[in-house]
């Protein structure tokens, strides 16, 4: 047991990316842990927008039939991660949305382990990061699915945007099937704003940086889209992106 | 009244010449077409003119309303008045088109020091100009030309120049990608929007078919970067049946 809690190094695969100096300061982080019973469903919302140290696990288990939606704006920390495991049983169906935003030196990392334990579950993934300056922004995450688990349907959308050539974006989906007849998709796109949209905005009038922010905040609002909370979310994601540019 | 005075424009794009002195004087209340074969320099011209990265002025000299166009960001020639119609509009997922034109109309009135439009005013302008265009307004609340047929999208873009009322609009291609009844709807948008004595056009084509609708006062032809010949709308015709290489040799 002891094991368990020793000081993780940049060799443990979830905390490659990680400001291991931070973490010191919390070790051991307690998860909080959330148990959705037989056709119920849940959600959350995690605004971790406050300056200084913000790490958080995650622990979320969900019995056949349930439900939950869990979205997390992960922005004002120096160093902020946000660390989420998913039992999934039988038909139940995870729905997860994080939008990072970060500069100067923050750190930000959002690190999921979704377990597809039981068949017909669904899980779906959508991360999004807007970085500049020095900031490193990181998406570690995992679908794993058990023999046996047939017709999973998990989805992995993983998102960054780069502001300045300083800034790093770190993106790790993973899949791991044992099963057969399972649908499993995961995207990844690193890059920078589209200059030829920002041009058109700009020719009907958008100054340079109204131009940027609004297809920023296109970007970002994808990670909330059909969020319980999504107004407050993207309205929180969006104070973020104006204290950023 | 002269409302664009092109003198002497030469461009580069990745360095290679494009524009190569060109002159052209566009007045108040005038719609003036230019023609030329592929590789003229047509786009070249729109897309310096309305200030693309990338598009690197060499010499001469544009001046719009008395002012040094050249000098300007695009945003500020935006609200200057100009208008220019993108051959290919680009998409924007996201991005509403309602909630896009809404700033930048209030971003340009704010240069020109008007009261911005409340989102009722703004709803009111929208709708009837989208009605002028035929164009469903439950597609102007979608994002910016995603998923709109090429025809839609320069219907689209016609919406916007409603919207955005310009004094001076350099419509590159508009009739590009459009069947004949999107033609003539365009067409009429045109006139109704632009046809005015304090309002200028310039209309880059190819072919004769959008003048069927838009009569111009001037046709120009652009060939190897500079206007080779100009005549009245009888020219457009002239080169629909011999070609350019005849007419402007």
């Amino acid at each position: 047991m002891s094991a368990a809690l020793a000081l993780p190094t940049r060799h443990d695969e979830a905390y490659r990316y990680a400001d291991i100096a931070a973490l010191t300061t919390l070790w051991p982080v307690a998860p909080q842990t959330l148990r959705v019973a037989a056709g119920e469903s849940g959600s959350l919302s995690i605004v971790a927008a406050s300056a200084g140290i913000d790490v958080r696990e995650i622990a979320i288990v969900l019995e056949e039939g349930a439900r939950f939606d869990l979205r997390v704006l992960n922005a004002g920390a120096a160093y902020g991660r946000i660390g989420v495991t998913v039992d999934l049983g039988k038909g139940a169906q995870f729905d997860f949305g994080a939008a990072q935003l970060g500069s100067g030196e923050q750190t930000l990392e959002v690190v999921t382990l979704v377990n597809h334990f039981e068949p017909d579950a669904v899980s779906r993934q959508t991360v999004r990061s807007v970085l500049a300056g020095r900031a490193t922004g990181t998406y570690l995450g995992k679908v794993h699915v058990a023999r046996g688990a047939i017709g999973t349907d998990g989805s992995q959308s993983v998102r960054a945007m780069l502001l300045d050539r300083t800034a790093t974006a770190n993106a790790r989906p993973e899949l791991e099937i044992y099963a057969d007849d399972v649908k499993c998709a995961h995207g990844c796109a690193v890059g920078e704003l589209d200059a030829q949209g920002l041009f058109y905005l700009e020719s009907r009038g958008l100054a340079p940086a109204d131009a940027k922010k609004l297809m920023l905040q296109a970007f970002i609002a994808e990670a909330f889209i059909g969020a319980p909370g999504e107004e407050a979310l993207t309205e929180a994601a969006l104070n973020a992106l104006g204290a950023l540019l | 009244m002269t409302m664009l005075k092109i003198d002497n424009l030469s461009a580069t794009v990745a360095d290679k010449p494009i524009l190569k002195g060109l002159s052209l004087s566009v007045n108040a209340g005038e719609i003036h077409a230019i023609m030329g074969p592929n590789g003229a320099g047509k786009s070249t011209l729109g897309y310096t003119l309305g200030g693309r990265p990338g598009y690197e002025v060499t010499g001469g000299a544009v001046e719009f309303d008395g002012q040094d166009l050249l000098a300007l960001a695009p945003h500020e020639r935006a609200a200057a008045g100009l208008f220019l119609g993108f051959q290919y509009p680009v998409e924007i997922p996201g991005v509403s088109n309602v909630q896009f034109l809404r700033e930048a109309l209030n971003a340009q009135r704010g240069h020109r020091d008007e009261a911005p439009l409340s989102g009722a005013e703004f709803l009111k302008l929208a709708r009837e100009k989208a009605g002028m265009l035929k164009f469903d307004m439950e597609m102007l609340k979608r994002p910016v030309n995603v998923g709109f047929s090429g025809g839609e999208k320069k219907r689209a873009e016609m919406v916007q120049m409603g919207i955005l009322a310009p004094k001076l609009a350099i419509l590159d291609e508009t009739d590009s990608g459009l069947d004949i009844d999107a033609l003539r709807i365009v067409g009429d948008g045109i006139n109704a929007i632009m046809r005015h004595p304090d309002k200028a056009v310039i209309l880059i084509t190819h072919y004769q078919r959008l003048l069927d609708y838009v009569e111009p006062d001037f046709v120009h032809v652009l060939a190897g970067g500079r206007i080779v010949k100009t005549g009245g709308p009888e020219l457009a015709l002239q080169l629909e049946s011999e070609g350019y290489e005849a007419v402007a040799a």
